[in-house]
């Protein structure tokens, strides 16, 4: 028995019975789909929310602690008075 | 917008239900087979089936012109490799039906033989997709065939009933 011949007789063995389909498979399948894509358009507004918040939370923090601007100098005293 | 979207959704519902109807005997197949279950009650197939073509559904529209059979099959087979260490490992967990064509086989042998043969997916896609050696699932599927083909015969069963102690 050659390799054509084995793989034909194992298909054979496997074609054998086919179950049959429950009919209630596709409206169970479109009811998880459509939950899963549900989900996934939550998630993604999700996400795009909390960037937003956290690019505003940055841009109110830069505009009061102006990181930019040099602090003043803690070990020379200002010149007043000459 | 809106009744673009109604009639997109409309569009695709009807396309996917021409898929499902087309391909869900087949892809059932061969989830029973991947299973070890009986034809007729095959709970966990089932399942797996489910749950394949509801990622098939939800990424319908991504699929940019991939054949969504194809998308289906490799879910449900890679869904099935990992979900088999641990739902045939230990003690009291689901053992497959004898009424299974591929009962005694073990699961990864039973993937392999699906893939290749029943759905007819070359050696080297099979391999990259479970991640292995091509020649390690060219010589799984040979010691499946031969396993399918020539069963080692049962391990002698004791008799059953009082021995007869020698005397």
């Amino acid at each position: 028995m050659n390799r054509a011949e084995r793989e034909a007789a194992v298909r054979r063995i496997m074609e054998r019975v086919p179950p049959p389909v429950p009919p209630e498979l596709y409206g169970e399948v479109v009811r998880r789909g459509t939950r899963m894509l549900r989900r996934r358009t939550l998630a993604r507004r999700l996400m795009w929310l909390l960037l937003c918040a956290a690019t505003v939370a940055f841009l109110v923090w830069a505009l009061m602690a102006r990181p930019w601007v040099e602090p003043p100098s803690q070990t020379t005293p200002p010149y007043t008075g000459w | 917008m809106r009744q673009r979207q109604a009639s997109q959704g409309a569009r695709r519902a009807r396309e996917f239900e021409a898929f499902v109807a087309g391909a869900a005997g087949r892809l059932l197949h061969a989830a029973t087979l991947l299973t070890a279950e009986a034809p007729d009650d095959n709970p966990r197939a089932r399942r797996l089936l489910t749950l394949a073509l509801a990622h098939t559904y939800a990424c319908w529209d991504r699929l940019r012109g991939e054949d969504p059979y194809d998308r289906t099959r490799q879910y449900l087979a890679t869904r099935f490799a990992r979900a088999a260490w641990h739902q045939y490992g230990g003690f009291g967990r689901a053992r497959p039906h004898p009424g299974s064509p591929l009962a005694r086989l073990a699961p990864q042998e039973r993937l392999i033989l699906v893939l290749r043969l029943y759905e007819g997916v070359a050696e080297e896609q099979t391999a990259a997709l479970l991640g292995l050696p091509a020649e390690r699932v060219g010589t799984i599927c040979d010691r499946a065939t031969a396993t399918l083909l020539h069963p080692p015969r049962e391990p002698a069963r004791t008799v059953a009933g009082p021995k007869v102690a020698p005397s």
